[in-house]
């Protein structure tokens, strides 16, 4: 049995237009699975097969493409998506401690994500804005300076 | 003092427009570029001593001369503003790019005119999301005032200016990586040579500046190489957007003379160290250089001052470190960050990267033994520069090789105590 088309007419649309501004459509690869991932918010093998069809590509192509990037997501998330910085600033400036307090209060790990589908835990570099470590970023949301006293509340706000 | 690339920049977060950028003369550099011949804009670049600001350094003018010109040149060239901004500890591109794109568009299309290029895009890091918004919307309104998208008032060159938003990696903002995933692919670096100034982005001439380097050159337009050169305290053109973070009393950001010195920098405008904490030695420019101690406080933070004590002026963003953080727990923190940001292409670099890290891991945890240390020298040797396909490798070995010569005994200590001095 086929398996169901997940791509909408629009989504299909959208990375033809954008393949159009360039001298090759494989060019398009990775526009086109930010406009997949934008819609479902994670890129299945499914998504995968479509795109490939689409850019006269091969899955693997693909594939090989979407796993390079650490922002294509090839497993799925849960609603919220935390970004902690891991790196060199905000280790000196309390990292450890504040990964702590976010793991213990969601009870998961990195890469894993809440029973309820709430939230995704992941960490990111530098963030650049070191001048304000610790920092994180929830979604598209920039959260500076956190403390183990703030980092709860800014958690709770994400429904 | 004169702060003339960031002295517009408004303190309430939002943007110049394009009416608020031309109030205080925006585009008129453009405007006088375009009366010049493109070899006489280079040329002015050249003589402004303006260097790449996006690491490496490297002279802006003289890149610009190397791309082909004439009759002969291909068609199609390209210009990238490099806005990936990914080293650890750095944060000063972000500055001019919330705060004023049409700064970074003007310098562009100075840029893509010294070259003729006809195609330019800047290349942004995902999760500068502010910066997104403001450069879409700066990007739309040169369109509607034609200076993007059609041939500009007065002469007959024209230039197309989009936004890509990368997917993360960091070694993506390398330049040849860069192009690669502007192709869509895997950001795999290139070799070199050819150089990307002749064989680059589809196979085209292109040029691709630190975002710095570009928000300077309408200034130099407008004023002058002379004055340009004249902002500096040394031989090398410019004022530079110098940053601190760690624990300093005061962290920030911001535009000094190019060669002011690392003591100026920490105690005048970062407030020295916060009570209770010493000042141990600082990462000069972002993740990839040498430590620098005590010594060394009073070296110019320029260029060639900053080679001359064996590190490199990088990104000119410090990073602090005090004596209540341990420094082979930042180093592992670095060669982590390295060790997952390699892109695995080469031997040296994907395999070195996660054993550097590993040891230093049980230095950490109190396994480590003093073989160790010599096994982490040799790796140092063995990611030199000319020995990996990049230049990502023989970065991440540059914090390494100086905390294994300046904190030697904290190192030792690790061993003899079984354990991190510093939990
Ligand atoms: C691993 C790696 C990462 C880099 N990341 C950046 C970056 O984020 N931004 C940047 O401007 N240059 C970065 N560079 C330097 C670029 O390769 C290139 O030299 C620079 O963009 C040229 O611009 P400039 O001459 O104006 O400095 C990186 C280099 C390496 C090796
Ligand atoms: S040095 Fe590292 S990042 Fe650079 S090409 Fe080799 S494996 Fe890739
Ligand atoms: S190190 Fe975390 S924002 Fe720079």
């Amino acid at each position: 049995m086929e398996p169901e088309h997940i791509l909408s007419d629009t989504e299909t649309a959208a990375i033809r237009e954008i393949y159009r501004h360039f001298p090759e459509k494989s060019a398009a690869c990775i526009e086109g699975l930010k406009v997949i991932q934008q819609h479902h918010r994670w890129v299945s093998d499914q998504a995968v097969r479509e795109l490939a069809e689409i850019l006269d590509m091969s899955p693997a192509a693909i594939d090989s493409v979407a796993t390079y990037y650490s922002l294509i997501f090839r497993r799925p998330v849960g609603r919220n998506v935390i970004f902690l910085c891991d790196s060199v600033s905000c280790w000196i400036m309390g990292y450890d401690q504040i990964a702590a307090c976010v793991k213990k209060q969601l009870a998961i790990s990195y890469g894993e994500t809440t029973s309820d589908d709430r939230y995704t835990l992941l960490t990111i570099p530098c963030l650049g804005t070191c001048d304000h470590a610790p920092a994180m970023i929830i979604n598209e949301d920039l959260h500076r300076d956190l403390t183990t006293e703030n980092v709860a509340a800014i958690l709770n706000t994400y429904g | 003092m004169d702060k003339p690339l960031t002295q517009h920049i408004k303190k309430d977060g939002t943007w110049l427009s394009l009416k608020e950028y031309e109030a205080v003369g925006g585009y008129q550099a453009l405007k006088k570029a375009l009366t010049l011949e493109p070899k006489e804009v280079t040329t002015i670049v050249t003589d402004s001593g303006l260097k790449g600001r996006g690491g490496a350094g490297f002279p802006t003018g003289s890149k610009w001369a190397t791309v082909p010109m004439g009759a002969d040149a291909p068609a199609i060239k390209y210009f990238i503003a490099n806005a990936d901004e990914m080293e650890p500890g750095s944060f000063k591109d972000r500055l001019l790019l919330e705060g004023n794109p049409h700064q970074l568009i003007e310098g562009i299309l100075i840029g893509a005119y010294a070259i003729q290029a006809r195609f330019s895009y800047i290349f942004l890091r995902w999760a500068y999301h502010q910066a997104a918004k403001a450069i879409t919307q700066c990007i739309q309104e040169a369109y509607e005032a034609g200076y993007l998208g059609t041939p500009i008032a007065g002469s007959d060159f024209q230039l197309n200016l989009s936004l890509h938003t990368s997917v993360g990696r960091y070694i993506c903002g390398e330049e040849t990586a860069l192009l690669n995933a502007l192709e869509g692919k895997r950001a795999n670096p290139r070799s070199k040579p050819p150089y990307p100034t002749v064989h680059g982005l589809f196979g085209k001439p292109t040029i691709v500046n630190n975002v710095e380097t570009l928000c300077n050159v309408p200034l130099i337009l407008t004023n002058g190489a002379d004055w340009f050169m004249k902002l500096s305290k040394t031989g090398e053109g410019g004022t530079k957007l110098y940053g601190a973070s760690g624990r300093v009393k005061r962290p920030g950001l911001w535009e000094l003379p190019l060669g002011t010195s690392l003591r100026e920098i920490l105690e005048e405008h970062a407030g020295g160290m916060k009570d209770g904490y010493q000042f141990k030695g600082v990462l000069p420019g972002g993740g990839s250089t040498d430590f620098l101690t005590e010594e060394h406080l009073d070296v110019p933070m320029d260029y060639k001052s900053v080679s001359a004590v064996g590190s490199r002026l990088g990104t000119g963003t410090i990073i602090v470190l005090d004596d209540k953080t341990c420094p082979v727990g930042m180093v592992r923190n670095l060669e982590q960050f390295f060790a997952q940001e390699s892109c695995g292409w080469c031997t040296p670099c994907r395999e070195g990267l996660p054993w550097t890290t590993k040891l230093l891991d049980g230095l950490e945890k109190g396994t480590g033994k003093m073989e160790d240390l010599d096994i982490l020298t040799f790796q140092t040797h063995y990611m030199a520069p000319g020995n990996t396909f990049c230049a990502l490798a023989p970065g991440a070995m540059e914090p390494l090789q100086s905390a294994l010569k300046l904190f030697k005994t904290d190192f030792d200590r690790h061993i003899h105590e079984h354990k991190c001095p510093w939990e």
